[in-house]
């Protein structure tokens, strides 16, 4: 097995007449976290669901786990290889997971498409998941609306590495939670690639979040990459002037907000007005 | 439950701009009432700023909105607010809309759920100026696109024709101030009024609203998750948890020495920009809501520090070397900081 998990050239996406991701290059190597940094209408969460297949690249190619993925249709037994490759979780935990059904069965369902178990095989090893991320027994028979949003959050990281996936994607993964609980998935996360040696590609707007999770970041502004590097290199020494910008906005002790920036915000503004990118 | 209060001075004088003594808000869940906030003592003073941090569940929203009267239908409000010595919670309906018109404006978090799509922007600007102020049309119009300009959004006559679904979500926030600052309010209630925009937008808009609120000697009372933003931006905070005030002291000394385990908790789970820790401090279980806490205090599950006795009484307030402090053990405790100071 080769070392690299992700190889994408000269990823491309139009919507219409607007260039959503333009010229992204990136590689992912075993065990290694990525961040891909930005605000909305950076075009990173685009960039996701192009390399988990939700979005067919306009342009560019992509290769997971040394195999080509050519743009076009697939057949289900593809598309299901293709996803113990690689596994998505989403931000929102609330719309996510299917209101009806019980946690429990949401872990079994992902087993059951994936794996041929016996059905207690299946429920040992879904309690075994939960367990993993943090949950017990009891959660199994509950539904989606009884838990809060860092456990329904739990239920998605479980479902997603029950597939045993080469690379998670997290798109905004801790964005919605409480800061105690952000906490609480951030070291799951860490140890969880610490056992089994996953890779994740971390998608956030939050640079201390990304200080803490990833190895190597990229910066993305306006569909492309405009700095890249190990994060923390990259947080400290910051080359271009949209990554100190980005970093001299976070709160911090001694920091006080600017309207410095406001200029070249409002103009930024009145040309995304008409393109509603947020 | 009430938390014994320590009166450092005496009750009929009332110096504040907001004076709150024992704010409670209970809610009915089918036959029984559920507290969402808990005795909440909270002092604003002219021109102030205050920032009332917690998580979610924790009542600080409801207490913003018990101020304003805007408690859902059937609540159960009780308590002392005073607003420039008038009772809010008296007050009849009249009364209350001359508050909310011209006294104390809101800014809330999302600004696209709270501007009418279907009306424009000049229409949302000008329409409190006209209706509460008396101002006519031709000057109100004059004095939104001067508004427009103040809070950094230069091409206002450009603006005012447009609708909301044609503003990003960062120039809508502008708006939303710029609407607050036509009535020129003594307070201004800011619920997360940041959170739902990107970081640079973020720093833009509450630079404006600080800005802003120096040159006009409004109060505001920001109401955010983030202990970070609060800090940089208030004179003095308050943490709740679960619908008590569990600290008070003013912004600098607070992120230097917290003195409630909750909010040195808090400090240290966030992840810093400057430093990567091998695992980050967590505070162990989830935020509970008022009503989900029992007899004793209400963070002792969560706390390293808790004791056994912890679990018996509602930790009063106690003044803590300038610190306001419902934790029993805060005399004896030292707490780590922003380990970034």
């Amino acid at each position: 097995m080769s070392d690299t998990v992700i190889e994408a050239t000269g990823l491309r996406k139009e919507f219409g007449t607007a260039v959503a991701v333009d010229d992204v290059s990136l590689t992912l190597e075993r065990g290694q976290s990525l961040a891909v940094v930005g605000e909305s209408g950076s075009g990173k969460t685009t960039l996701a669901r192009m390399l988990v297949g939700l979005e067919t690249p306009t342009g560019g190619t992509l290769r997971v786990c040394g195999r080509p993925r050519p743009p076009g249709r697939v057949s289900s037994r593809e598309r299901r290889r293709r996803a113990r490759e690689m596994q998505i979780v989403f931000q929102d935990p609330y719309s996510s997971l299917d209101k009806l059904q019980r946690i429990g069965g949401v872990i079994e369902a992902s087993l059951d498409l994936h794996f041929s178990l016996t059905p207690g095989e299946r429920r040992k090893r879904a309690l075994e998941l939960l367990e993993a991320v943090g949950l017990a027994e009891r959660h199994a028979t509950m539904l989606p609306r009884q838990l809060s949003g860092g456990q329904r959050q739990r239920v998605a990281i479980a479902r997603a590495i029950a597939v045993e996936p080469q690379v998670l994607v997290l798109d905004e993964a801790v964005a919605a939670l409480d800061v105690s609980i952000q906490a609480q998935i951030l070291n799951l996360l860490a140890d969880i690639r610490e056992r089994s040696g996953i890779s994740y590609v971390f998608i956030s707007h939050d640079l201390a979040v990304v200080h803490q999770i990833s190895e190597v970041a990229l910066v993305m502004s306006g569909g492309r990459v405009v700095e890249r590097g190990p994060t923390g290199a990259l947080l400290s020494d910051p080359q271009e002037e949209y990554t100190k910008s980005l970093r001299a906005a976070v709160p911090r002790p001694g920091w006080k907000p600017s309207r410095r920036a406001v200029s070249g915000s409002a103009a930024n503004g009145s040309a995304a007005s008409g393109t509603a990118a947020s | 439950m009430k938390i014994p209060e320590v009166q450092d001075k005496p009750r009929d004088v009332r110096e504040d701009l907001l004076d709150v003594r024992g704010l409670s808000v209970a809610v009915r869940a089918g036959r029984s009432w559920r507290t969402l906030v808990d005795g909440v003592d909270l002092a604003i003073g002219g021109g102030e700023a205050v920032g009332l941090v917690g998580e979610s569940g924790s009542g600080k929203s409801m207490t913003a909105r018990a101020l304003l009267g805007l408690t859902p239908p059937g609540a159960r409000v009780t308590g002392d607010i005073a607003f420039d010595s008038d009772q809010v919670t008296t007050m009849n309906r009249r009364a209350l809309r001359e508050l909310r018109a011209r006294r104390v404006a809101m800014v809330f978090q999302d600004p696209r759920a709270h501007i009418n799509p279907v009306r424009s922007v000049g229409d949302f600007l000008t329409e409190a100026m006209i209706a509460n102020l008396g101002v006519a049309a031709a000057e109100a119009h004059a004095r939104a696109v001067r508004l427009l300009a103040d809070v950094g959004i230069p091409d206002g006559e450009r603006r005012l024709r447009q609708y909301p679904h044609e503003l990003s979500g960062g120039l809508l926030q502008r708006v939303m101030i710029a609407s607050v600052l036509a009535v020129e309010p003594d307070l201004v209630l800011a619920d997360e009024p940041t959170t739902a925009l990107d970081v640079t937008t973020q720093s833009e808009v509450m630079a404006i609203l600080d800005e802003l609120r120096r040159e006009r000697g409004m109060a505001m009372l920001l109401i955010t998750h983030d202990l970070a933003l609060a800090a940089a931006t208030c004179d003095r905070i308050s943490v709740m948890y679960a619908g008590r005030i569990v600290e008070t002291q003013p912004s600098t000394t607070l992120t230097a020495t917290p003195r409630h385990p909750y909010t040195s908790g808090l400090m240290l789970s966030r992840p810093s920009i400057d430093t990567v820790a091998d695992r980050l401090p967590v505070i162990p279980g989830r935020p509970v809501a008022a009503f989900e806490s029992g007899e004793g205090c209400a963070f002792e599950p969560r706390c390293g520090h808790a004791k056994p006795h912890c679990r018996d009484l509602r930790p009063p307030v106690q003044d803590v070397e300038g610190a306001r402090v419902a934790c029993v053990r805060a005399g004896e405790l030292t707490l780590r900081g922003d380990v970034d100071v």
